[in-house]
């Protein structure tokens, strides 16, 4: 892992797009000091955090979308494969990789509230405990960007996709809220969510006998469920959108809570898509 | 060194390579030969764990190259196709990630990568970006990265592909040293190369291994008969009565170019070739007639390569094999021009 860590961080360094993404981040969050904390006089550091978010829509997918797909381009994980390293190695070398990239501006952002702090009362564990779950939905966010980029062979596409990706579930709750709250409504949303995900199953397996099975057989079961306890499918469609929003876990610290759960939850999801990361690789030798 | 067995890879529908099996000993230099399309690459790939195996097992050193595949790997050096090179990084920095990548660390890394950078003459270039560098230099750094960690079997896919006549000769005489001390397996469908460098051919068509000997034996096995072009200067006739007791199985006579002559192209079992020579020199002699030619053709490479991988004629896709092998140039139309280039350099 570790060569494959310090290859990356070098090929980050002569990169520009880690320049950009850098620079980005830096911008924003230079703009959103300057507007809430010099104009506006807000003493809370964890608001520009909040009006940042939107940042990652942009630049995750910048970050990720050469990641895996790139290597596949040029050939170059023929390499990986006759190298004596394992795929889990590589996919963490790669993923830890951008966590630094990821770590400079956010490191840089928790110098300004100590800044401000020589000029006025800023509440330094809100701001820096708002800092650490934005770093962690941004590593949450490249975790999700580095499978998409593992699941393309082209930089665009990979870029194309994450943008899109990041962007329902940057809208993922206001998206729910178009949903109404009836039960049937419900149970229609996770019948055409299984329906999907089959269909993403069939596409990356190319097997339609697997995917009409499952699909099948997920539906009879969403339709027993349906019937035995209807009462507890009222609103719970929105309410797991919401629930799953990434962005919705991390407004929770902007208002001033520490929450563990949302840092289990970030975890839980980089190692999710950091075990589909592997397996996607893993999936090249086999086809 | 290396052992198959029974390997087997499908791809949808289509069978790459079927129910192969051999071994391959130690310091030796293989040539894996075959035509566009028989399964080299495929089979070179599953050997180094690039690719997994339909069924079938590959053992290197002992060790399963998918059960043990750590182990199995440090032993083999690769060289892909298409050497893979990250072309924004420099040589020098590319070596580094291969060989920490291979556990080496420290001095050990830097005198190894040193090392490699001298044997195959990259040194000069080591600190420029592979991105400028020539496509012989980037085959050399390919081949460099499958040196380090001194493994003990080195496998090149076509390593002199697109590379002028000059790099040829270089890399194949950088194989040949190699030879000295690894076990080194290439690929390629270059029939002289193979013959010049390897001391063991494969030869490997439709998926399935047809012949594995050394070249000598190959055309001592398939030599059969041998033809011999004789031209006399005296009639037909004469001619015909001084092959009268020679060991000749067939002659075909044909038309004279010019008065006086005669041309005939004689049909030998191969081991009475000599014993038909010495016959035609003293019966010539004898009758005071100068010869003005007399070829002994054995046998080529290329024939039996030929022979061994065109399919039997009741096959009803029966392509003939130099057809075959003439819609598979195509394939690689930038390389045609090289490989003929390479084809003058071998006959130099």
């Amino acid at each position: 892992m570790n060569a494959v860590f310090r290859h990356e961080l070098s090929s980050w360094r002569t990169n520009v797009v880690a320049y950009v993404f850098v620079a980005f981040l830096l911008l924003f969050g230079g703009i959103y000091t300057m507007v809430l904390c010099l104009r506006g006089g807000y003493a809370n550091y964890e608001y520009v955090f909040y009006n940042m978010t939107f940042v990652y829509i942009i630049t995750v997918p910048i970050l990720t979308m050469r990641v895996i797909s790139e290597e596949r381009r040029q050939k170059t994980d023929q390499l990986l494969y006759s190298l004596p390293i394992s795929m889990t190695k590589v996919a963490l070398g790669k993923y830890f990789a951008m966590l630094v990239v990821l770590a400079i501006p956010v490191a840089i952002l928790c110098v300004y509230p100590l800044v401000l702090r020589a000029f006025g009362n800023v509440y330094l564990p809100e701001a820096f405990s708002t800092a650490l779950a934005f770093f962690l939905l941004g590593a949450t966010l490249l975790a999700i960007g580095m499978f998409i980029s593992s699941v393309t062979e082209s930089q665009p596409a990979a870029a194309g996709l994450s943008f899109v990706v990041m962007l329902l579930l940057y809208f993922l709750t206001s998206l729910a809220e178009y949903i109404p709250t009836s039960a049937g409504a419900s149970m229609v949303a996770y019948m055409i969510t299984w329906l999907v995900l089959c269909l993403i199953i069939w596409a990356m397996t190319k097997n339609l006998f697997i995917s009409a099975v499952l699909f099948i057989v997920g539906e009879v079961a969403l339709l027993i469920c349906a019937n035995l306890f209807m009462s507890s499918f009222y609103n719970s469609f929105p309410t797991i959108l919401a629930a799953i929003s990434p962005f919705d876990r991390f407004y929770t610290f902007v208002t001033g809570v520490f929450d563990l759960t949302g840092i289990v939850y970030y975890i839980t999801v980089i190692a999710l898509f950091l075990y589909l990361s592997i397996q996607s690789l893993e999936k090249r030798r086999w086809s | 060194m290396i052992e198959v067995k029974n390997l087997t890879k499908r791809y949808g529908n289509h069978l790459a390579v079927s129910d192969l099996s051999f071994e391959i000993g130690e310091g030796e230099i293989y040539g894996f030969l075959g035509p566009n399309g028989a399964g080299k690459s495929t089979t070179m790939n599953i050997m180094t764990g690039c690719l997994a195996a339909t069924s079938g097992e590959v053992k290197i050193g002992g060790f399963d190259i998918f059960e043990n595949a750590d182990k199995a790997k440090r032993l083999i050096g690769y060289l892909p196709e298409l050497p893979p090179l990250y072309i924004d990084r420099t040589p020098w920095e590319y070596l580094t990630f291969v060989g920490r990548a291979k556990g080496l660390k420290g001095q050990e890394l830097h005198d190894q990568i040193m090392n490699v950078c001298e044997v195959t003459k990259i040194l000069d270039v080591a600190h420029r970006l592979i991105k400028n560098l020539s496509k012989g230099y980037r085959q050399r750094v390919g081949i460099a990265q499958a040196l380090l960690g001194d493994p003990k079997v080195i496998i090149l896919d076509e390593p002199t592909v697109g590379l002028d006549p000059r790099q040829i000769i270089e890399i194949r005489d950088l194989i040949r040293s190699l030879g000295e001390t690894h076990t080194v397996i290439l690929s390629s469908h270059i029939l002289s190369e193979v013959q010049a460098i390897c001391t063991r051919i494969m030869i490997i068509s439709d998926g399935k291994l047809v012949a594995c000997d050394t070249p000598e034996n190959l055309e001592r096995l398939f030599a059969g008969n041998v033809t011999i072009d004789l031209t006399v200067e005296a009639a037909q006739s004469e001619v015909a009565a001084m092959l009268e007791g020679l060991p000749v199985e067939s002659a075909e006579y044909a038309e004279p170019s010019e008065e006086g002559r005669c041309s005939v192209t004689l049909s030998a079992a191969s081991d009475a070739a000599d014993e038909l020579c010495r016959g035609i020199f003293y019966a010539c002699a004898k009758a005071d007639k100068p010869i003005l030619q007399l070829a002994t053709n054995r046998a080529t490479l290329e024939s039996i390569f030929i022979e061994l991988t065109g399919a039997g004629s009741d096959d009803p896709d029966y392509i003939p094999p130099e057809q075959r092998l003439d819609e598979a140039e195509p394939e690689n139309a930038e390389q045609t021009e090289e490989k003929s280039d390479e084809k003058e350099a071998a006959e130099e």
